[in-house]
């Protein structure tokens, strides 16, 4: 490199720690790092879908653009960073492999607001968010016990990480609440989403012997083998699915963005934007339970619905002891509910639970 | 005999076919094909932040460039070693387990070049897994080699989740940054140039290779066995020997891209480490006609259009699947255009005598 450019970078540099590169007119910019396609049906579908509503709440005062199936690693660093130099004013980067790229950019621009999902790294101007996904687990849990015939419900399980760990154990001592003979089989994909693999998930677990198939991972190719089965009831994963419903999808969780990024937009608007940890679930709309269809009885229905109820309005903790670990010994004593600190790194099964989480 | 003007024209001329298919495609797409094709190709060198997006075209084409000059060696003598990108995730693996293994230690002068010979090999031992298998039992090398892919992703995952897991990081799957640690870290060697170990690595292996292939009886006997299997016997060419040493160099130069890259850009083995380069550098290694300086321009190539294509779709609202389509018609226009190297087009009927 030559000298001047050199010099010239290093200028640059520190052209950006002074803001030169902020916009000048009003038009707020908004950035979205996704790592699937804007059409997988689930978790980026959604994210998009938020991206869209943020458009349609503040009309021509702001641009929001995005890239699609950016690799977690220096490509998401040269993504965000891009944004950055474009004007952006505020990034969401929407996958958990994106926490130490938007770490190091967040620290090259200091102007410009990070905001980056399901991570636990935090700065002056890196926010992190996630959902109570396993608030939504809970009510599935509560329905999948009492619709199984068999009692074995079959779990297609992402990658083994707290954040589905947590899913699993909070689906089965629901289950388990209504159903005390319901047994759990859980299969690894170990992706996010890979239509053909979460396909061959959901046959296994169907010549298993399940009957419900819960699934955390986003396509519909879980709800497609279950319909071809027949007699084998699913769950929408990260999006509706509604189009797989009454029968096999009989509810669904939904991951509903939009409300925290207009909020999140509109505080960049008003200067109000501050460095915070978000993990909201169903009562402040982030986690949603889809529509229960007739195929679940009446009555089951409305107790799903209550149970939705009550952990929305904060009565009801999903994890309240008594709670053993898989080993028998104690993790929540009675009427004790469980800490955000443990939920965050959750690395083990609840008591009933078989298998090892794998390593 | 083919054409040596077309066997240079034909790549310049496949990648303005490229732009302007790509044009069409983009203009069916509802965008103007002039600015996507000057964002692509144009920015990422010229434009404001140029500055920020030249280093990032080293970084992007570093591995691209190690892994193709090793490909070439094997595809010139028709060994086919489809399975790069496995031995860049075991060559990583290697690298990173040395450094994680000696963390805190403070000792970058034993632990960096530890981490070198340790991804070398760790990508070898994964070549040499089709190598003997193709020599001992004449299996085929192109289904064990790619297959192999899916077992160090495997290998990966385990890593990832377990063995390698950052004992700092709340029980979330992926090591500790060894950007981060100094004694491991592969940075620019020149902050802010983009010029890191794995560039210069790259750099002395185009020089390498072309040496070999044009001035060495190793590389006379790599294009031999290649064009003339049987003249390669009689001129004393042991193909077994040959296998191995074309699987080992393809191995071990995609084991050190790994290394580079989990010291350096990526920082940690994750689940999602690996994002494809040991595939995209047969594309570069045949873009280049399997030679050195050709790979060094195909692989610039190569990483201008990721660049580019990053910038296309969140300045132009570009989806991601037309940049991949661009990168493919690449390789199929290069392929079409091949047809002029190897014969003569002729307008007008011949004359019959």
């Amino acid at each position: 490199m030559k000298r001047r450019t050199l010099l010239a970078t290093t200028a640059a540099l520190l052209a950006l720690g002074t803001g030169a590169f902020a916009q000048s007119d009003d038009v707020t910019k908004v950035g979205f790092v996704y790592v699937g396609p804007v059409g997988d049906g689930g978790w980026t579908y959604e994210h998009d879908q938020a991206r869209q509503a943020v458009e349609a709440e503040f009309g021509d005062a702001v641009e929001t653009v995005f890239v699609e199936s950016v690799p977690e690693g220096p490509d998401a660093e040269r993504v965000m960073t891009q944004m950055a130099l474009d004007g952006a004013d505020l990034i969401f980067t929407t996958s958990f492999g994106y926490m130490d790229p938007t770490v190091n950019v967040a620290a090259k621009f200091p102007d410009v607001k990070f905001e980056h999902a399901t991570g636990f790294k935090r700065a002056d101007n890196l926010s992190t968010y996630s959902a109570r996904f396993y608030e939504g687990r809970a009510v599935q849990g509560h329905i999948a016990g009492q619709l199984t015939e068999s009692n074995i419900v079959g779990y297609i399980g992402s990658y083994p990480i707290p954040e589905v760990i947590r899913g699993i154990n909070s689906a089965y001592l629901h289950a388990k609440e209504v159903n005390p003979d319901i047994e759990f089989k859980i299969v690894w994909a170990y992706t996010w989403f890979d239509p053909a693999k979460e396909a061959e998930a959901a046959s296994v677990l169907i010549e298993q012997g399940a009957d419900v198939i819960l699934q955390h991972t986003d396509s519909t190719a879980p709800q497609a083998a279950a319909q071809a089965a027949g007699n084998v009831y699913t769950f929408g994963q990260a999006s509706d699915m509604a189009e797989y419903g009454p029968m096999p999808r009989v509810s669904s969780i939904i991951d509903d963005w939009a409300p925290y990024y207009i909020a999140r937009t509109q505080a960049v608007m008003d200067g109000t934007w501050e460095s915070t940890d978000t993990w909201d679930g169903i009562g402040p709309g982030m986690v949603g339970i889809g529509e229960i269809s007739d195929a679940v009885p009446a009555e089951v229905k409305a107790s799903a619905e209550a149970l939705r109820d009550s952990i929305a309005e904060g009565s009801y903790h999903p994890f309240t002891g008594p709670i053993n670990k898989q080993d028998g010994s104690v993790w929540l004593a009675e009427g004790e509910t469980a800490d955000d600190g443990t939920l965050l790194g959750m690395n083990f099964y609840v008591e009933g639970l078989e298998g090892d989480i794998p390593e | 005999m083919p054409s040596q003007v077309w066997a240079w024209a034909a790549p310049l001329m496949a990648v303005a076919l490229t732009m302007l298919l790509g044009g069409f495609l983009f203009a069916a797409l509802g965008k103007n094909p002039v600015s996507v094709i000057r964002t692509i190709f144009w920015d990422p060198l010229f434009s404001e932040f140029a500055w920020f997006y030249r280093p990032q075209i080293l970084i992007k084409g570093a591995p691209l460039v190690l892994i193709a000059i090793g490909l070439s060696f094997g595809f010139r003598a028709g060994v086919w070693n489809i399975g790069a990108e496995g031995q860049y995730i075991v060559g990583a693996i290697c690298g990173a387990a040395v450094a994680l293994a000696l963390y805190p230690m403070d000792a970058r002068w034993l632990i960096f070049p530890l981490m070198v010979v340790a991804g070398a090999l760790g990508g070898w031992v994964w070549a040499m897994i089709p190598g003997v298998l193709r020599v001992r039992f004449g299996t085929n090398e192109i289904l064990v080699s790619l297959m192999l892919v899916y077992v160090a992703e495997q290998l990966l995952s385990g890593m990832a989740l377990g063995a390698m897991r950052n004992p700092d990081g709340m029980g979330f799957p992926g090591s500790r940054n060894l950007a981060q640690y100094p004694s491991a870290a592969n940075l620019d060697l020149i902050a802010g140039t983009g010029m890191h170990w794995g560039v210069v690595f790259a750099l002395i292996a185009v020089i390498f290779a072309y040496v070999t292939l044009s001035r060495h009886l190793f590389g006379f006997q790599v294009r031999l066995a290649g064009q003339a299997p049987r003249a390669a016997r009689f001129a004393g060419v042991n193909p077994a020997r040959m296998i191995l040493l074309c699987m080992g160099i393809s191995g071990a130069l995609a084991g050190v891209a790994g290394l580079f890259e989990v010291a350096g850009p990526s920082g940690q083995i994750s689940i999602d480490f690996n994002v494809g380069y040991g595939f995209t550098a047969i594309i570069v290694a045949f873009l280049g006609r399997l030679h050195p300086l050709g790979i060094l321009a195909a692989g610039a190539l190569m990483a201008l259009t990721y660049i580019g294509g990053g910038i296309a779709q969140s300045q132009l609202g570009l989806p991601a699947a037309a940049i991949s389509l661009l990168q493919g018609m690449l390789l199929f226009t290069l392929l079409a255009v091949d047809v002029l190297t190897n014969y003569r087009v002729r307008f007008g009927r011949r004359e019959v005598a």
